[in-house]
């Protein structure tokens, strides 16, 4: 029954995917490989923080709720207590 | 940024090669494998080139190694690997190579020969003596009196009747068991009546001595008596292949011609015996000369077979080839050209030319980032110095592939089948072996390790590991604040049996869930108690939890699913569009960045990226109060280009119409810019170059060079650096034509297949919706079918345990092979074609081809 907040979660991932794709590209250390591993980063950052951020704005105002069998409302309301 | 964001540069370079260095030199450049050599002979047949006789010479070498390896084969040895580094030797020693291997070849020869004449000599010997000492029982001629006889009881009377003159002969011998039946009948019919034959199977085998399997030989002992007779058996025997053996009628003669035998074969056995230990102090030394030779002689005829390119300069005193060779590489390879050539007086020289070819493609890979350019060169390898799409390839490969494939359990399965194979990839084991379907795997590891890791992620967030929701965060939906305002009384449930939570009743809708999709179980902590014992359903005794899903379910998902293919989609495409960017800075084409990449992005954002606009203000701003009357955006966007309107829809936003026209005739507006911009801008600069007097040679700064080169179909194929373009003469290139014809085709097929492209990729993505549908659907009747129903038996604990095991045994197996092998590989065939059609077309030609320095390394393995 825990009312789930939204700017909370905004925050914290906008903070984390943040820190990963635009601070982390400063501690790479210098080598051959330096390019590919910012590329790497910066990529990851936006595609893992666009597809969250798409999954939690699809749910931030439903416009139906789920449907659910009369079995299971009674399972939830009658056996646990 | 790293050398994988395009290819290196590489030039042409011309090497002067003084005769007496030129093998030693090409030989180094062989080791070091930096230059890819072009064929300056190519009008000269094969026949007529200078190193012909040597190349000839080398794969007659070749011969006689493949005879020895041969015999080494079958005698059952192997070959031990080369082992260090074998240089190929210089042409003198080629004569030196030639003359031992000849001689190990025709010793080898020889002693087999000898070796097989001896083996057969022993099996006569041997077969010889089988005959004898068969026993074949009483002599036939006995049987016909009565009572007991000796040997020593002549057959017939003699000198008793007309009959006087007739003598038992014995022939004797031995058959091939398959055929002796056949003998038989055919003695019998031939010469019944005059002979009595006994055939037995010989006591022990012999070894053949071709095959040198063992056979079991039938020893024949036929007595007859007539001179025809006599001649035919022999007929017939011969015709049967058969071995004849003298047979003496005394006991005490085959007894001594028996022992005769044996001492010459046990004499034969010994002979034999030192030819086989000769035989195989020679293989010995085949099995030290072999290895180091192979390698050598064929590092010897790659070496000719590159000098065979070269041409000879006109003073014949040194040879001069033609090189693509990376700019990077350049020092050392004039310093593996110096090195090579200090024995003779003058050095050989590398120096740089201009050429109007397209160079190769050079782009250095690690093995993490191999398999990632190979996935793009299956496409087509780049043109020289365009983008590569590889390193960003390397990301959003695994991510659309994860987007297909979402699940935390074969994600995690994925992952740790790519992370063995990673960890064991040192392993000689694993690396030689031969089997293709692993060699593709395992090839692929890194691949498959990203794949399983973004499946992970993905998988977290579509909520499914094995199809099961997982509640991190306790869900957003609460049905008992439901149930309690609306009355939900057990004569209502009874009446209904399905319900929707509706979010507009307060308390009911608790939230968007903080990571990924909601599992919808409903909360724990639900009702002031009731109390009433209801008598439940017959499952709920079950020990096992509830993940009730609700039966609505994909309504929710398949309109988020099929939102999030547009905006991966659009999001995708722009980032290619964009890429096309460099390509254009790079080869000094600023014009397009005006007359194509701006329209074509104002194309796309102006209608594709205001869909994506209007998805996520009806995500953020349509709350659930309106939910009855919520706008359609499929409505809308459809009235937009159709410039009409339905009264029934609701604008989204005030002044939704004005916009959405404007961004209409705007993006229509765009099209005759792509169209005709590009080629009316180059008509114009060529027919300005072509009227403005000519200044000197030069003072033509490089856009004029680049104009002419343009004017052809693949405009920026032949725009390379501009390094190149200032060591070429730009006089002689004045003539160029500039066909608008041709160029206005080719922009007109450019602008039509973005227009209409950008809806039918937009389309195309929704196959992230469609697979990820597919792939939950099956995981979840997996699920349902087979692992449920072990699941939820009744009975013994020990029973149940029993078929639990089998039950998971099969939801085991067809998890890998369905869920895994082939939606996995369903899911990586369609990530892949979003790459390469979808993203690629938007700024990648690869027509390109790579660059294949010659190198001794292949043969080193």
């Amino acid at each position: 029954m825990t009312t789930h907040s939204f700017a909370l979660p905004i925050i914290i991932f906008t903070t984390f995917w943040g820190l990963i794709g635009l601070a982390g590209p400063w501690f790479v250390p210098k080598g051959p490989n330096r390019g590919v591993i910012i590329t790497m980063l910066m990529a990851t950052a936006v595609c893992c923080y666009l597809f969250w951020l798409i999954a939690i704005l699809a749910q931030l105002n439903p416009l139906f709720g789920p449907q659910l069998k009369n079995e299971t409302i009674w399972y939830v309301r009658f056996l646990w207590e | 940024m790293g050398s994988m964001f395009r290819s290196e540069e590489v030039v042409l370079v011309q090497l002067f090669l003084p005769t007496a260095a030129a093998y030693a030199c090409v030989s180094q450049l062989g080791e070091l494998g930096l230059v890819e050599f072009r064929d300056l002979n190519e009008s000269v047949s094969a026949f007529q080139r200078r190193f012909t006789v040597d190349i000839r010479r080398c794969e007659e070498l070749e011969k006689t190694f493949t005879f020895l390896e041969e015999q080494v084969r079958r005698a059952g040895l192997a070959l031990p690997p080369p082992e260090g580094r074998l240089p190929a030797p210089p042409p003198r020693d080629l004569l030196r190579i030639q003359e031992e291997t000849e001689r190990l070849a025709q010793e080898l020869r020889d002693v087999q020969g000898n070796h097989q004449a001896l083996r057969t000599q022993l099996h006569q010997l041997q077969l010889h003596s089988a005959v004898l000492q068969q026993n074949h029982g009483p002599p036939p001629a006995a049987a016909h009196t009565d009572g007991p006889s000796s040997e020593r009881t002549p057959l017939l009377p003699p000198r008793q009747g007309p009959h006087q003159d007739l003598r038992v002969n014995f022939v004797a011998g031995a058959v091939e068991p398959r055929k002796a039946a056949a003998l038989e009948r055919l003695l019998w019919r031939a010469c019944r009546g005059f002979l009595i034959a006994s055939f037995r199977e010989a006591d022990r085998q012999l070894e053949d001595p071709l095959t040198g399997e063992p056979v079991t030989w039938m020893t024949f002992l036929i007595s007859y008596w007539g001179e025809q007779i006599g001649q035919k058996i022999r007929k017939i025997t011969d015709c049967f292949h058969c071995y004849i053996f003298p047979f003496l009628e005394e006991e005490a003669a085959r007894h001594g011609t028996l022992q005769q035998l044996q001492q010459q074969s046990q004499e034969l056995q010994e002979v034999l015996r030192e030819t086989e230990g000769f035989l195989s102090q020679v293989l010995g030394q085949v099995q030290q000369l072999l290895p180091r030779g192979l390698v050598q002689v064929h590092k010897m005829k790659a070496v000719y077979l590159a000098l065979n390119q070269c041409s000879v300069s006109s003073t014949h005193k040194c040879l001069v080839a033609e090189a693509w060779c990376a700019t990077q590489d350049l020092p050392a390879l004039q310093q593996a050209l110096r090195e090579s050539s200090s024995e003779a007086g003058v050095s050989a020289v590398a120096h740089r030319i201009s050429s109007r070819d397209m160079p190769p493609t050079l782009i250095r890979t690690n093995r993490f980032t191999a398999s990632f350019q190979s996935i793009v060169d299956a496409y087509g390898v780049g043109c020289y110095q365009e983008v590569n799409p590889a390193p960003y390839t390397i990301i959003t490969f695994p991510f659309l592939f994860a987007v297909m494939f979402g699940d935390v359990g074969h994600g995690l399965l994925m992952f740790l089948f790519a992370l063995a194979m990673v960890l064991a990839e040192n392993r000689p084991a694993v690396r030689t072996a031969q089997n293709e379907i692993w060699q593709t795997f395992f090839g692929g590891r890194y691949l498959l390790l990203l794949m399983g890791l973004f499946s992970i992620y993905t998988g977290f967030i579509y909520n499914e590991c094995f199809s099961r929701a997982t509640t991190i965060f306790p869900s957003g939906w609460s049905v008992a604040a439901m149930a309690n305002q609306s009355g939900w009384s057990d004569a209502f449930l009874s009446h209904h049996p399905l319900l929707t939570l509706d979010p507009n009743v307060t308390g009911v809708f608790l939230g968007p869930y903080p990571f990924g999709i909601d599992p919808l179980v409903p909360s724990l902590f639900c009702v002031p108690g009731t109390g009433d014992s209801q008598h439940l359903p017959g499952w709920a005794c079950h020990h096992h939890q509830v993940w009730s899903l609700a039966t609505n379910h994909l309504s929710f998902l398949n309109s988020f699913k099929m939102k999030m293919s547009v905006i991966l989609g659009v999001t995708h495409m722009a980032f290619g569009v964009l890429l096309g960017v460099f390509n254009h800075v790079h080869f000094r084409q600023g014009h397009r960045l005006l007359l194509e990449t701006m329209p074509e992005l104002i194309f796309l954002l102006g209608l594709f990226g205001y869909l994506v606009f209007l998805v996520i203000y009806k995500w953020l701003c349509v709350t659930v109060t309106h939910a009855a009357s919520a706008p359609s955006i499929l409505i809308h966007f459809i009235n937009m280009f159709l410039f009409s309107s339905s009264p029934t829809n609701q604008p989204l936003y005030s002044g939704q119409e004005v916009v959405q026209h404007a961004l209409v005739v705007l993006a229509l507006a765009m099209v005759p810019v792509l169209l005709l911009g590009t080629p009316l801008y180059l008509l114009h600069r060529w027919q300005r170059s072509r009227h403005s007097p000519r200044p000197a040679v030069g003072q033509q700064d490089n856009n004029e060079d680049k104009a002419r080169c343009v004017d052809s179909s693949d405009a920026y194929e032949k725009g390379w650096s501009s390094d190149e373009e200032k060591a070429r003469c730009p006089g002689g290139e004045e003539e160029a034509e500039f066909v608008a014809s041709e160029v206005l085709m080719h922009q007109a097929i450019h602008t039509i297949e973005f227009c209409l492209g950008c809806i039918s990729n937009t389309a195309s993505y929704l196959r992230l919706w469609a697979l990820s549908l597919a792939h939950a659907q099956l995981s979840e009747v997996l699920w349902a079918m087979v692992m449920r129903v072990g699941l939820r038996m009744c009975g013994e604990v020990g029973v149940v345990s029993v078929v639990l095991v089998l039950v998971f045994a099969a939801f085991a197996v067809m998890t890998v092979a369905i869920l895994l092998v082939m939606e996995g590989l369903s899911a990586f065939l369609h990530a892949l074609r979003l790459h390469w059609v979808e993203f690629q077309n938007k700024f990648y030609a690869g027509t390109g081809y790579k660059l294949s320095p010659f190198t001794f390394a292949i043969q080193d393995e």
